[in-house]
C-alpha cells in the first residue's frame, strides 16, 4: 500500500520496457524516492562511471506519499550520477508528473543504456513503450509538452522533458515537468540527453491506496492544520512565495552579490517578492499573476507571473506574453544579485527561458556572474563574448545569454560549461563559486555560518536543500541560533541533513519542515505504509541515505579535501552588513562534523558507522 | 435548508486536493482521473478553475436516463446515480449540458457529484476556501457583499 510496489525498467539500448517488483526489504530501509533510488543506483552502477556514458543510469522516483492526500504529496526526484559534478545527484521536483506516475501504478522508472536515436517513453497505466522522438528532438520543453498532449489528444497527459540544453550538453540542464517545475540541479537533464531520451509522458488512472485510510485522513488533516496555522507556510510563502526571503536575507548581510564579492545588493528590493506585487506603469498589472500550487500542496508558494508586455524582452514576441512560472527566490537571486541586475522583467524573462530551454537558473546566473567578474578583470573581453558587454548589472547581456546558452550558441556555449570549467578555462578557478563543481545557492556563508558547512559537505555539491540551517539561523525554526557563530553548527547541520534525507525519501516537500517536524510527518507515513514508521526510524533512514551517498562519492574519487569552500569565503571578509569582517569558519566546524558523523579525520565513514547503519 | 457547492475560482491554486478527496471518498483511492470535481488549469492565462455538477433542479441527466438510475436525494437535493440500476448507456453524459456526468470504464457506470450525502469532501479538503458548501439560496451572498462595499465606497468617495 502507498508504494505501488512496481518498478519500470527501461533499457534504452535494447529498446525494452520490463516490469519488476519493488524490493520491499530495501523500501523498509530507504523508504522511497531519494533514499530508495539511491540504493538502487549505487547497487547498479560503478561509482567511477562517466556520467554521460551509457553505463550511467537515470532513475525517476516517487515516494510512498507521492500521489496521496498528504499535503505537498506530489514530489518526485531524478537520481543519477550528476553531469555537472560527477557526484551522486538527486534533484527533486513538484508539479503533477510524479503523482501521475504513481496513479499509473509505478514507484520508479530506471533508465539504463543509451538509445541509438532520440526517443520518448509513453506510460499509460500498465502499458509502457518507447516511441521515436524525431519530431520532438531540438524542440523546447514547452513545445514538447504541448506537442505530446496534442498528439495523444490527452490534455491530462503529464510530461517531464529536456529542452535543447539537455540535448546540447549544457552541464546544468534540468528535467522540466508541467512546463515550469524542474528537477533542476547537478545536470540531471544533461544525463537524460546523453541517453537520447527526450521526454517521459505519463497518464495514470489506477490511483494510490493507503494502508489505513482512516488514520491517514486524520494524520494528513492534522498536518494540513499545522501548515495553515504556521507563519511561514500559512502566511509568508502563500503571500510572497520563496521570494519572501529577498529583503530578509539582504538585510542579514548574506545575499551573495557580484559573484560573492559583496554580501548585500542595492537592487534587492527591486527584485523582491514585494516588488512582484507592485502594479507596473504600462498595464497596471503586477508581475505576480497568481499563486500556483504543485499537486496536493496546501501551501501554494509557486509564482505564476507575466512580463510587462512593453518590456524589451517580449515586446514583439507573443509566446512570452503569457502567464508562466515566475521567479522563486533562488532564481531571482542568481539571475539578479549574483550579476548585479535589478530589472525584474528581465529576470522573469530569463527565468521563462530557463524553463523553456530546460536549464538551472542557479548555476546559469552564478556562471554569468563569474563571467562578469572575469570581464571586469579584463580576462574576458567582447572578443571572447561575441560582442556581449558583460558589465555588472547589464540586463541585456543576461537575457541574450539566456537564449544563447540553451541553444549552445556563441558565448552561451561557454556559459553552458558551468562556472568551474569556465573559470578554469580562463585561468581563474578560484572565481567559481561552487563546491564539487556545483554553484552556490542564495545564502552567503560568511553571514550564515552553518550554510558554509552545509555547502562543503553536501553530497551533490553546493546546495541549500540538503540542510537548510537558514531556518534556524535566520528564521528561528525550530529554534534560533546565531548566524554569525559557528558554535554548535556541526550538530545542527547533521540534524537537518538527516531529517531532510527522510523527507526527500517520502514524496513530500521540504518546505513543509518550516512547520512540520518529523513528529508531524511520521504519523502520515505510518498510516500510509506497511510497517512501523517512527520518528527514530525516519531519522535512521535519513542518516543511512546520507552515508550511502557519501560512500558513493568516496568510491567515485572524491575525498575529504573536496569538502571545502572557495577561497573567497574562507579568506575575504564580508564588507558590509551584520557579517562585516566575517569569513566562514569551516575549519572549526568540519572536524567536529566528521567526528559527530562517525567518520574518520579524512571524512570516511568508519566500519562501525557503516555497520550501525546496515550499509 | 438546501445547500449547494459554491466555487470561487479566484481563490483556487490548482492543488487538486479536492480531486484527491473526492476520489478517496468515492473510489477508496487517491485518483484524480475518477474525481467528480475537476480543476482546470488555463495555464497561459494564469487561471485555475474548479468545476463540478451544479445539481440542476430539472436535471437533464435524470430526464434522459432510460432506466431511472438517477434520482433526487431527499436529504441534499443531489442527483444521485444508483449503480445497481445504471447500465452504462451514457445517454446522461450526452444530455448534460455541462459535461459533469462522466463514464467510468473501470466500473461500466457513470459517475457524478452526489454532494457526499451532505458533507462534500472537496469543500472540506480545499485549503484556500475556493470550494465551500453554503445555503443554496445565497450562493451570491459574498459576491453581493463585496460589491455592496465597493459601490458604497465609491459613493462615499464622490460625496
Amino acid at each position: 500500500m502507498s508504494w505501488a510496489k512496481r518498478i519500470l525498467r527501461v533499457n534504452l539500448t535494447a529498446g525494452t520496457c520490463t516490469e519488476e517488483p519493488l524490493n520491499m526489504e530495501w523500501a523498509d530501509k530507504y523508504l522511497g524516492q531519494r533514499g530508495l533510488a539511491t540504493k538502487y543506483l549505487t547497487e547498479e552502477i560503478d561509482p567511477k562511471v562517466d556520467p554521460l556514458s551509457p553505463d550511467n543510469k537515470l532513475i525517476i522516483a516517487t515516494g510512498p506519499l507521492t500521489g496521496t492526500a498528504a499535503s505537498t504529496g506530489g514530489r518526485w526526484s531524478v537520481i543519477t550520477k550528476g553531469a555537472l559534478t560527477g557526484a551522486i545527484a538527486c534533484s527533486n521536483s513538484g508539479g503533477f508528473f510524479g503523482a501521475e506516475l504513481k496513479f499509473a501504478g509505478w514507484d520508479m522508472i530506471i533508465f539504463e543504456g543509451k538509445s541509438a536515436n532520440p526517443v520518448y517513453l509513453l506510460v499509460q497505466d500498465d502499458e509502457a513503450k518507447l516511441v521515436d522522438a524525431a519530431d520532438y528532438w531540438g524542440r523546447t520543453v514547452w513545445e514538447t509538452e504541448k506537442g505530446l498532449k496534442a498528439e495523444y489528444q490527452d490534455p491530462q497527459l503529464r510530461v517531464a522533458s529536456i529542452g535543447q540544453s539537455g540535448e546540447n550538453g549544457v552541464k546544468f540542464a534540468c528535467v522540466v515537468n508541467d512546463l515550469h517545475r524542474a528537477a533542476g540541479r547537478s545536470g540531471v537533464g544533461t544525463v537524460m540527453g546523453s541517453k537520447n531520451l527526450k521526454a517521459i509522458a505519463v497518464r495514470g488512472t489506477k490511483g494510490v491506496k493507503v494502508n489505513d485510510p482512516d488514520a491517514f485522513l486524520k494524520a494528513t488533516a492534522d498536518g494540513k492544520t499545522v501548515l495553515a496555522e504556521n507563519a511561514v507556510t500559512g502566511e509568508g510563502l502563500p503571500a510572497l512565495g520563496t521570494q519572501v526571503l529577498m529583503n530578509v536575507i539582504n538585510e542579514t548581510g548574506a545575499l551573495p552579490t557580484h559573484n560573492h564579492k559583496d554580501v548585500q545588493f542595492a537592487g534587492a528590493s527591486d527584485i523582491s517578492g514585494e516588488a512582484m506585487q507592485e502594479p507596473r506603469r504600462s498595464d497596471g498589472k503586477p508581475n505576480l499573476t497568481r499563486n500556483g500550487a504543485c499537486f496536493g500542496c496546501t501551501i501554494g508558494c509557486g509564482r505564476i507571473s507575466t512580463i510587462d508586455p512593453t518590456h524589451y524582452t517580449v515586446k514583439d514576441r507573443e509566446q512570452y506574453q503569457v502567464a508562466s512560472g515566475g521567479l522563486e527566490y533562488e532564481a531571482a537571486w542568481a539571475l539578479g544579485a549574483a550579476t548585479g541586475i535589478n530589472d525584474l522583467d528581465a529576470l522573469t524573462f530569463a527565468n521563462f527561458v530557463c524553463n523553456e530551454q530546460g536549464y538551472d537558473p542557479i548555476s546559469f546566473g552564478t556562471t554569468v556572474g563569474a563571467a562578469m567578474e572575469l570581464f571586469e578583470m579584463g580576462v574576458l573581453t567582447t572578443k571572447e563574448t561575441g560582442g556581449i558587454d558583460l558589465t555588472w548589472g547589464n540586463a541585456e547581456a543576461l537575457t541574450t545569454l539566456a537564449e544563447l546558452t540553451g541553444r549552445g550558441e556563441g558565448f552561451g556555449a561557454e556559459i553552458g560549461l558551468g562556472s568551474k570549467l569556465l573559470t578554469e578555462k580562463y585561468g581563474h578557478p578560484d572565481l567559481s563559486m561552487s563546491v564539487k563543481g556545483q554553484e552556490f545557492p542564495a545564502y552567503d556563508s560568511r553571514g550564515i555560518q552553518g550554510m558554509g558547512l552545509t555547502y562543503a559537505t553536501s553530497n551533490r555539491g553546493a546546495c541549500h536543500l540538503r540542510s537548510y540551517t537558514v531556518a534556524s539561523e535566520i528564521l528561528g525554526i525550530p529554534e534560533k541560533t546565531d548566524p554569525l557563530s559557528s558554535d554548535g553548527k556541526a550538530g545542527l547541520v547533521i540534524a537537518f541533513q538527516d531529517a531532510t534525507g527522510a523527507v526527500d525519501s517520502a514524496g513530500i516537500c521540504v518546505f513543509t519542515t518550516f512547520a512540520w517536524s518529523l513528529d508531524n510527518i511520521a504519523p502520515q507515513i505510518d498510516a500510509a505504509c506497511e510497517g512501523d514508521w517512527s520518528v527514530d526510524k525516519l531519522l535512521e533512514v535519513g542518516e543511512r541515505v546520507w552515508n550511502l551517498e557519501r560512500k558513493f562519492n568516496l568510491d567515485a574519487g572524491f575525498t575529504g579535501k573536496d569538502d571545502t569552500l572557495p577561497k573567497r569565503l574562507l579568506k575575504d571578509a564580508a564588507k558590509t552588513g551584520p557579517a562585516e569582517g566575517k569569513v566562514n569558519e569551516l575549519g572549526k566546524m568540519l572536524p567536529e562534523y566528521y567526528s559527530l558523523r562517525g567518520w574518520t579525520e579524512d571524512g570516511v565513514p568508519t566500519n562501525e558507522t557503516l555497520d550501525r547503519l546496515v550499509l | 435548508m438546501e445547500k449547494a457547492l459554491l466555487l470561487d475560482a479566484g481563490k483556487c491554486t490548482g492543488c487538486e486536493q479536492c480531486e484527491v478527496a473526492c476520489s478517496m471518498t468515492h473510489e477508496g483511492a487517491s485518483n484524480p482521473a475518477k474525481s467528480r470535481i475537476k480543476v482546470f488549469n488555463f495555464h497561459d492565462e494564469g487561471r485555475f478553475v474548479p468545476y463540478t455538477c451544479t445539481q440542476c433542479d430539472d436535471a437533464w441527466c435524470m430526464q434522459a436516463c432510460p432506466v431511472d438510475a438517477i434520482s433526487v436525494s431527499a436529504d441534499t437535493g443531489a442527483k444521485v446515480v444508483a449503480d445497481a440500476l445504471c447500465v452504462g448507456c451514457k445517454v446522461c453524459t450526452i444530455a448534460c449540458p455541462f459535461g459533469t456526468v462522466n463514464y467510468n470504464p473501470a466500473s461500466g457506470k457513470v459517475i457524478k457529484c452526489d454532494l457526499c450525502g451532505g458533507n462534500p469532501a472537496c469543500a472540506t479538503a480545499c485549503p484556500t476556501g475556493a470550494i465551500s458548501y453554503v445555503d443554496a439560496s445565497a450562493t451570491g451572498y459574498e459576491k453581493m457583499k463585496a460589491w455592496a462595499q465597493a459601490t458604497d465606497a465609491g459613493a462615499q468617495a464622490s460625496a
